[in-house]
Formats: C-alpha cells, structure tokens, sequence
C-alpha cells in the first residue's frame, strides 16, 4: 500500500478528470434522453426506430465503437471529445428506454384527469407526466451513472487519462496497489454518484419513496 | 361435513385475520362467507385445503383433522376455483381442466378424455380444447376454471369469489350455470364472496362475517332475511332497501308487492310456494 | 472515409485468414472465451435467481451483489486478476472476470423472470395441488423463460464486449487487431478489427433476439392476434406479459 500513499496526488488528479468526462457523459445523455424518449414515447411509428437504433448502438462493443466514431465524425480517436462522446451514446441508450418506459408508466386515468382539469399539453407534460415518470427516469439514470463512471475506464486504451490509468500503468510496471487503487476508485466514485443521485430522488420525488419496485428490477435485467 | 373449531389465525405481521371461529359446514350443501374485503373469509377457505394454516384450532373434513393430512394431496383432492380462473397461461384449456389428473398419475389420454367431458359439463365447446386462455372471454375462462376444480371428482368445492371479475350479465349467466351444477352433481361447496345477493342466490347456509371472520348471523337466506340477527346484519343485507324491502300495495286486479322506491317488483300469489 | 475503404480492403485481404493470428482464429477464440464463461456463470448464477424469485429470499442481497459489480470496471478486474494469477495463467484470469462479469445479468434474469409471473398464477398452482418442485419444473421455469433469455443476452453482449479488452493482456481474440494496429499506429487495421467486434455483437444480439421471442410459451404469444383467437367478452384478463429486458456495451 506504500504506493497508494506516495501517489496521493496523482490518485486525486486522475479521479477528478475520471468524474470531468463521466458527468458531462451522464449530464448530456440524460439532456438529451428526455426529447427522444419524449418522441419516441408520444410517435407510436418513431417509437420503434429510436428503441431499435439506440438498442444496436448499445450492443457495440465499448472499444470497437470508440475506434469507429472518430473515423466516421472525424476527430481525433486519443481526444477526450471521442470518450465522452461515445459514453454518452451508451447512456442515451440506456435512458431514452427508461424515459420511454416512465411515461409509460404513468397511469393513463391521472394524464386524463389532469386534461379534464384544465392542464394543457405542454404544461401537463411538465406538471404532470414528467414527475410521474420520475421514479422510473430516476432508476435509469442510476444505471446508466454507474456504468459510465466504470465504462469510462477504458478510454486510457485510446489514449485518455483517467483513472484507467492506473491499470495499464499498474500493469506494466507489475503494481497490484496501483491497479486495485483503480478499481476502487471508481467504485467509490460511482457509489457517491448513485447515492447523491438516490438522495436527489427522495428530495425531488418525496411521493414515491420505496416505490416502483417492480420497475427496479425490470432496469436492473435491462443492464 | 366440515368443522371449524376455534380456529384463530394470526399472521406474522400481528393481524388477526381469524379470531376464534367455529362453524359446521354441512355435506352436498353450499355454504357462502359473505363480508366485506378484508373480513377473513378467504383465509378460512385456505384453512380448508392447508394453503393457509391455523395459529390454533383446528378444521376437520369428516371427523378428521386436515393438519394430519399430506397438503398436497389434501389440495389434489379438493376443487379450488379463483377469481379469473386462476388458469396456467402456457397450458391450453384441456391442459388446464387435465392438471389435478395428471398431477395424480393419469395417462395423458384419460386426463384429456376426462377433461373434453368436463367441458361438456360446464358448457363449453371441446372445440376450444387446444386454445389457450388468453384467446377466450373471461366468462370462457371462468368455466375452464370451474371445470379445472371439477376434474378430479371431488367431494369438497372451493370457490374464492369465481365471479368476481366477470360483467353482471355474464356473472348471472354463470351464477345460474352453478346453480344447475350442484343440482346435478351433489357437491360440499364453499363460497366466498362479497356480494349478498350472490350469497343469498347460492347459499344454503349463509355466514355473515365481519373482521376478524367474526359471525355476525349464520342461517338459510330465508332466515337471515326474515330475522336479522341485528341492525347490521339488517343494514348489510339490504333489508331497509331495494328488492328486500317490499310492502304489499292493493290494486283493482289484486294484490301486489312494491319495493321502497315505490316500483313494482311482483304480484302477490296467495297460497303456499 | 478513405480510412473505412482501407480497413475493407484489409479485412477482405486473404493474407488476413490464414497463419497462426487468422481472423477466423480470433473470433473462435472470443467465441470460446465467451461462451465458457457465460455457461460457467450460469451453472452459478441461474440455480441461484431461481431459487431466489421461488423463495423470494436473499432478493436484497442479489441487488446489492449486482450494484456493486456493476460498479466494478471489469477492465481493471481483468488487469488486477492477471496480476494476482501470475503470468502463466492468464486465461483463468481472464474467465474468472468475465464470469464475475456476467453473473448480475444472469441472476438478475433467473429471479426477475420469476417475479414477472402474476402470482394468482403461482398461487393456483399450490391450490391445485402442486408440490414446490412441480411448480418450479412446470410454472415458474417455462413463465420465467423470456427474461432469462434476456439476462443471457446481456450477459453475452457484455462479455464479447469485455473479451475485446482481453487482448490488451495478450490473450487474443478479435481486440487483437485494434490493440496492435493501435501501437503500430495502423488505423485501418484498428478500424477492421473494430467492424469485426461490432458485426460479431449485432449478430449475436439478433440470435438471442430471436432465442428471447421462441422462449415467449405458446399461449402468452397467442393472445397476439391468433387466427383462431376470438374475444368475446371486451377485456378478457390479460396474462402478464413481462418486460424484455435489453443489452449492454
């Protein structure tokens, strides 16, 4: 462990960089989520494409993907736009099904009481559709938090610093610390995240504590 | 026959479900628990066929204790019919009628002639045989539901509110269905529901629970209706009201009898029914 | 996009099949790793969720498992695991992580296929007589099917995903091409390599795609339109149909 405590520093630097790219991947996966899986929820004839081609977009192989993306958009694979852009198509993939899944979720009787009360379209949607879907949304968004953060990782094999760092360099210079301080680290920092995410929750949502298990689970096949 | 005797049931959770409950069930009559959800009354139909076991107390089919019985052939020897059928949605409805026969070791050929006859019994077409239960109506699949319990010939019926999910037309259709049943086959049937007007159209012996499967009259539907045990039970079963309460209203042809709203529900016959 | 036309051409260059590093090699052997360590993390992990949604005990502890190993990077797992084995036994380091790696996915399948199943229909099994193990063999298993599929889907994807990571340990595999094209700088090998990876993971979610819609058992897929399906009442109660569960990188 004498490495850990003389590496102090470097630990540090490359978690904060590791939560940089991790966050502004879930924030605009999320971002840009909730208008897709709007659409894909409210067009019947869309809903099918979007579930599909986010779902296929999914299935590629985290390396394969962050080598193919450059070429076809055309920067450069070793800059930190490739990694961040690449994660945040994976939680895309994960979030546009659960934003779908959450308005689906919202019992149908309380959309239609709150159009008879008054609630036009737009501000139903905010007012009503949206909190329901919360829970559901908010599952998803813990999912896709941990796996990006653990995802993230293995950028350092195109050549972005983070904390994936340490287990190529751990590996190569036979340091077992090293790596495992790696590993640690990013489960702390995806632990924190999905806590702050959960305490989030229960502040935002307080109607829905211990609710939607069943949907919970359903997330938790899904990932 | 079917004996309660101070049966109390107490789940972990500390409710008390059944609170020390006595009550003979008769052979080849129908008996009904009738109350309001949560009253007990499925709890004491499980008791019968060891889905649900006694805290204390014990229940007995003729003189002898079910407690001492295997479950599982308790269960196989006893019909059990639940709301919605309670079907198998991978079986096809022979599958679903055959599934006690099989259980109890009966070549897959008898189970399935067995079964093609049941659905005779109950009134449904052996055309549908090899369809599955979400291609049928609920009324459909109420009847492979009774057939289902009806597959093993036993001696005991147990019915969980069958008709409870099904619209009053066809509910009637089948209360009426029932009726004949039992006419022709001579069942111990128990029936639980939370509807009195069933209860009092099917019961032979009617128990009016409250909480706690607390009694608040035992009796024949006549009994009941014609001397409450209380003003709850009078104000339960509708006596102040509607159809139970009629007065007699003279015109020039005879005699005839008026509900509360003032409708005529009958002409008054004189002379012994 | 002239990079993509070279990439094409190296794939398609016979030189490419043949030799000890034959492409046709590598994807046996991602084939291999990945279907040695999906069937070993089943053999642990599907008795377990069934016997977890059958019991509906130690749930709690199963999501806790599942959240923490997904909190785990399985590329730095892969890493720490070869150094703890030692050189010599890479491959049992490799397998162990993508065991360990596939296990969430599996169990989590195993006991929410279980728990999909409306339990009006578990509860008339026992009042018909069931015993316990009857009601696994032929209600809970045949009903919980489609999820489980689902959680092999995952399961699969997830690990043919990490296996392409392997080749940074030199275990080879179809990562073979895009970690030495990355290091010889050779962009359309790295590019080959990485259709290669993309083509086996769609082909294998299109398979289990398929595996997921023939696990669905006849009379769950029949209330979809069958020719012969006639309703008579307007809302005939319909069979839970449970959730499919999707894939991961």
């Amino acid at each position: 462990m004498d490495w850990v405590s003389e590496n102090l520093d470097l630990i540090g630097s490359l978690t904060l960089e590791h939560l940089r790219q991790s966050v502004i991947a879930i924030a605009a996966g999320f971002a840009l989520s909730l208008p897709l899986g709007w659409v894909a929820w409210r067009y019947r004839l869309l809903r099918g494409w979007v579930i599909t081609v986010t779902g296929l977009l999914y299935t590629i192989p985290s390396l394969a993907l962050l080598m193919i993306l450059p070429v076809v958009a055309g920067y450069p694979a070793t800059s930190e736009t490739n990694l961040v852009i690449a994660l945040t198509i994976y939680a895309i993939a994960i979030m546009v099904r659960a934003v779908t899944d959450g308005l689906d979720s919202v019992d149908p009787a309380v959309r239609r009481s709150a159009t008879a009360v008054g609630y036009g379209a737009a501000r139903r949607f905010w007012a009503v559709d949206l909190p329901l879907a919360g829970p559901v949304i908010l599952a998803g968004l813990r999912v896709t938090a941990v796996s990006t953060i653990s995802l993230a990782t293995v950028g350092i094999l195109v050549g972005v610093t983070n904390l994936g760092y340490l287990f190529t360099n751990g590996l190569q210079r036979r340091i077992v610390p090293e790596v495992l301080a790696g590993i640690v680290a990013v489960a702390v920092i995806a632990l924190l995240i999905d806590l702050a995410l959960m305490a989030a929750g229960r502040t935002l949502m307080p109607w829905a504590r211990g609710a939607a298990p069943a949907r919970r689970s359903a997330a938790e096949a899904a990932s | 026959m079917i004996e309660f005797r101070n049966v109390t049931k107490r789940f972990p959770d500390g409710t008390v479900a059944v609170d020390s409950f006595d009550l003979v069930i008769p052979s080849r009559r129908t008996t009904v628990f009738v109350g309001s959800s949560g009253c007990g009354k499925t709890t004491l139909l499980r008791m019968i066929n060891r889905m649900v076991e006694p805290t204390s107390g014990t229940v007995e089919i003729d003189g002898e204790d079910v407690a001492a019985k295997q479950g599982v052939a308790l269960r196989r020897s006893i019909g059990y019919v639940m709301q919605n059928g309670g079907l198998m949605p991978h079986f096809t409805v022979a599958e679903n009628i055959a599934t006690v026969p099989r259980l109890n070791g009966r070549t897959r050929r008898a189970a399935r002639a067995r079964a093609l006859e049941l659905m005779d019994v109950v009134g449904l077409d052996t055309a549908m045989a090899d369809r599955y239960p979400s291609q049928l109506s609920g009324g459909q699949q109420q009847r492979v539901g009774v057939a289902r319990g009806l597959a093993a010939d036993p001696n005991i019926l147990l019915m969980d509110e069958p008709f409870g999910a099904v619209d009053p037309i066809v509910r009637a259709e089948l209360q009426r269905e029932l009726i004949r049943l039992q006419r022709d086959l001579d069942k111990t049937v128990v029936f639980v529901t939370h509807d009195v007007d069933e209860a009092f159209l099917l019961g032979d012996q009617v128990a009016i629970l409250a909480e706690g499967a607390r009694r608040l009259q035992v009796g024949s539907p006549s009994e009941i209706t014609e001397n409450p045990a209380d003003d709850f039970v009078a104000a339960f079963i509708g006596a102040d009201r509607g159809k139970r309460a009629l007065r007699v209203k003279q015109t020039p042809r005879g005699r005839v009898l008026v509900d509360a709203e003032g409708r005529t529900q009958g002409v008054l016959v004189e002379g012994e029914g | 996009m002239n990079l993509l036309a070279d990439a094409f051409a190296w794939l398609f260059a016979p030189e490419q099949w043949t030799g000890p590093n034959a492409l046709q090699h590598l994807l046996a052997q991602q084939l291999s790793f990945t279907a040695t360590a999906v069937a070993i993390a089943a053999l642990i992990a599907v008795p377990l969720g069934w016997a977890i949604g059958h019991t509906g005990r130690g749930r709690e502890v199963a999501v806790a498992f599942s959240g923490a190993a997904r909190a785990v990077p399985s590329f730095g797992l892969l890493v720490l695991l070869v150094l703890v084995f030692g050189v010599l036994r890479k491959p049992e380091a490799a397998t162990v992580t993508f065991v360990i790696l596939a296990i969430p996915s599996l169990l989590a399948g195993a006991y929410a296929g279980f728990e999909a199943i409306d339990r009006r229909v578990v509860d008339a099994a026992r009042a018909v007589g069931m015993t316990g193990a009857q009601i696994l063999w032929r209600v809970e298993i045949p009903l919980g099917l489609p999820l489980l599929v689902a959680g092999f889907r995952s399961a699969v994807l997830q690990v043919v995903a990490t296996v392409t990571i392997a080749a940074y340990v030199n275990l080879g595999g179809l990562g073979l091409p895009i970690i030495t094209g990355l290091s010889l700088r050779r962009y359309e090998v790295v590019l080959g390599g990485a259709i290669l990876v993309a083509l086996l993971a769609l082909v294998l979610d299109a398979l289990f795609a398929l595996a997921q819609r023939a696990a669905v058992p006849h009379g769950i897929r029949a209330d979809q339109g069958h020719p012969t399906g006639r309703r008579l009442d307007p809302e005939p109660a319909a069979p839970a149909t449970p959730d499919t569960a999707d894939t991961h990188p």
